[in-house]
């Protein structure tokens, strides 16, 4: 029957992890959604200006520019994690699994989209830092940026654990003052030198914590570097863990 | 009902297929349990390479439930399922089998044109994006965003995406639900097009009308099992029968076998209910060479039959529910 049907020479595209297509089409599909951009690049901007470039010495500055450029990132790769709810919300899922796309492929184009897509706010407030006199040395703006950057692919696994145990179109409404809490015990939105010994304690166990230490290390040289790996991986694998767990109950279910 | 092998407006079809092709579809015995419903019960089927089978039943038959199992979306209860000799899963691996959803299955961010392009990344081979846009008839729309299309333009922009692997065998889930007459026959329209290329194609629906219009064979379903199975002709034949009742104490159904034209006898009591393509022969029968009284002869509408074949139980109780329902 199919001889009947016409083939003509389509496309051929390898069955790599990565599906470059997709990651493309998911990046532009994230930036051109208003609410997102508001959350992971207007709020972030506002918060500097609002509280960074009040600081007074230009080395203040350039710890507000990091501490808003770790919180950029976090929200932007949580927003592209919990997209994943949305999709499941619509039934795209459902119409992925008509298709021989594989769930591993799904999960680290996600990903990727989400390192993309947190280079923005991180790129917007280095540059902001820069003209509002920010003061650091090269290997603090470098390494801090990466690593702001870098540590915030913990939330992208975050967020596709929530996306997964969220049933919701409005993921990130519920995410957004989440996050905003683990930036505050982080130390994103004011230095843990204010909080009492025992909310340091606390405040060093939350997911914000050990990107936040290790973006400013090299501007204050201070913090337990230690402490913020161990922290970073930690919860690295328990959002990891979650989402494979989660991904794995939401398949069975259909 | 199984009036398959004398079934000559969809034969043709199925001798051009070369001898030895696996059919495109295969159940047996088909059953999906959701707790202590039994949603499929038993359900057999089988489609031939070319047919446009129409999978017709009132909401809640079980057709979303058998669709879903052989799309590989969900694992039946029981029972056996091919499609075009694989598993589902394999099928849509090897992309012989797509679908077009009743709803859902879109991302509202992006354009008609983006959509198909990447349903086209995760196939290892499809046919052009612009042949497909092209032919469910929404080239001009391709840089529409999805959230601003009609509910037809949606249910085309499926029909894009379904068509991208060139798939052997094309389910349609309700596919013209919620859509106004102009999108309804725009989108089967380009169905009808596409199924003109030998396609086989498997549509459920709850319209009596586009079953009729668009298929070679009915397949009716209630409560989980095939009720009948026909070329549109034979359905529709069915559906323009008539209904003799009468009282006849004692009746057994046997005695009304040889009476030609019944279709079939439903003794409640003391009544017997025929169904009849010839009510005149059995009306005949009854007042000549039966002691039955009190002779009834109704013809049955369109939708009068539609509801008497998919009612699980008989007809006497389908006629009762229907008036409590009427005088609610």
């Amino acid at each position: 029957m199919t001889t009947t049907l016409q083939r003509p020479a389509g496309t051929e595209v390898p069955r790599a992890v990565l599906n470059p297509t997709y990651l493309r089409l998911d990046v532009r599909r994230v930036l051109r959604n208003r609410r997102t951009v508001v959350f992971t690049l207007v709020m972030p901007v506002a918060f500097y200006f609002a509280f960074g470039v009040s600081q007074e010495t230009g080395a203040d500055r350039a710890y507000a520019m990091l501490s808003f450029a770790v919180y950029g990132a976090m929200v932007a790769a949580t927003s592209v994690g919990a997209s994943v709810a949305v999709e499941r919300a619509g039934g795209w899922s459902r119409q992925l699994r008509l298709t021989p796309l594989r769930p591993v492929t799904y999960v680290a184009t996600k990903v990727v989209a989400a390192a993309v897509v947190a280079v923005v706010p991180v790129a917007v407030q280095l540059l902001l830092g820069a003209v509002t006199g920010a003061r650091a040395p090269v290997r603090a703006w470098v390494v801090g940026g990466v690593l702001a950057w870098l540590g915030s692919l913990v939330f992208a696994a975050f967020g596709l654990a929530m996306g997964y145990l969220l049933p919701s179109e409005n993921t990130m409404q519920v995410l957004g003052p989440v996050l905003a809490l683990f930036a505050m015990l982080g130390g994103l939105f004011v230095p843990l030198d204010f909080f009492s010994p025992t909310l340091q304690t606390v405040a060093s166990f939350t997911p914000a914590y050990g990107v936040g230490v290790l973006a400013h290390h090299v501007l204050t040289g201070s913090g337990a570097v230690l402490g913020a790996v161990v922290n970073v991986v930690a919860w690295t694998v328990v959002f990891v863990a979650a989402s494979a767990l989660l991904f794995r109950r939401d398949t069975q279910r259909v | 009902m199984d009036t398959t092998s004398s079934a000559p407006s969809f034969t043709p079809s199925v001798e051009v297929v070369a001898a030895g092709a696996a059919p495109a579809v295969h159940l047996s015995g088909l059953t999906k349990h959701f707790g202590s419903v039994r949603a499929v019960d038993g359900l057999d089927l089988v489609v031939q390479p070319g047919e446009v089978v129409a999978f017709l039943g009132p909401n809640g038959a079980g057709k979303t439930s058998t669709i879903d199992v052989l799309l590989g979306l969900s694992q039946p209860t029981g029972g056996t399922v091919s499609i075009c000799g694989t598993t589902p899963r394999a099928a849509v691996a090897n992309g012989w089998v797509s679908a077009v959803m009743q709803t859902g299955g879109l991302l509202k961010d992006l354009t008609v044109g983006e959509t198909v392009e990447l349903t086209a990344s995760l196939f290892p081979r499809t046919q052009p994006v612009d042949v497909v846009l092209r032919r469910a008839g929404i080239a001009d729309i391709a840089d529409r965003r999805v959230a601003k299309c009609s509910g037809g333009q949606q249910q085309r922009l499926r029909f894009a995406m379904a068509l991208l692997p060139d798939p052997r065998l094309l389910v349609l889930d309700e596919p013209t639900t919620g859509m106004d007459v102009e999108g309804r026959r725009a989108f089967w329209a380009a169905i009808r097009d596409d199924a003109g290329r030998g396609r086989t194609v498997l549509f459920a629906t709850h319209y009596l009308e586009e079953a009729d219009a668009y298929a070679d064979r009915i397949v009716l379903v209630a409560g989980g099992r095939v009720v009948a199975d026909g070329t549109a002709a034979e359905v529709k034949a069915l559906s323009t029968g008539r209904t003799v009742r009468a009282t006849w104490p004692g009746v057994r159904p046997e005695d009304l076998a040889a009476v030609p034209g019944v279709d079939d006898v439903q003794v409640t009591g003391d009544t017997v209910l025929v169904r009849a393509s010839d009510s005149d022969a059995v009306a005949r029968f009854l007042l000549t060479r039966s002691p039955a009284r009190d002779v009834e002869i109704t013809s049955r509408g369109l939708e009068d039959a539609f509801i008497a074949l998919t009612t699980p139980t008989t007809t006497t109780a389908t006629t009762t529910t229907t008036t409590t329902e009427d005088a609610r």
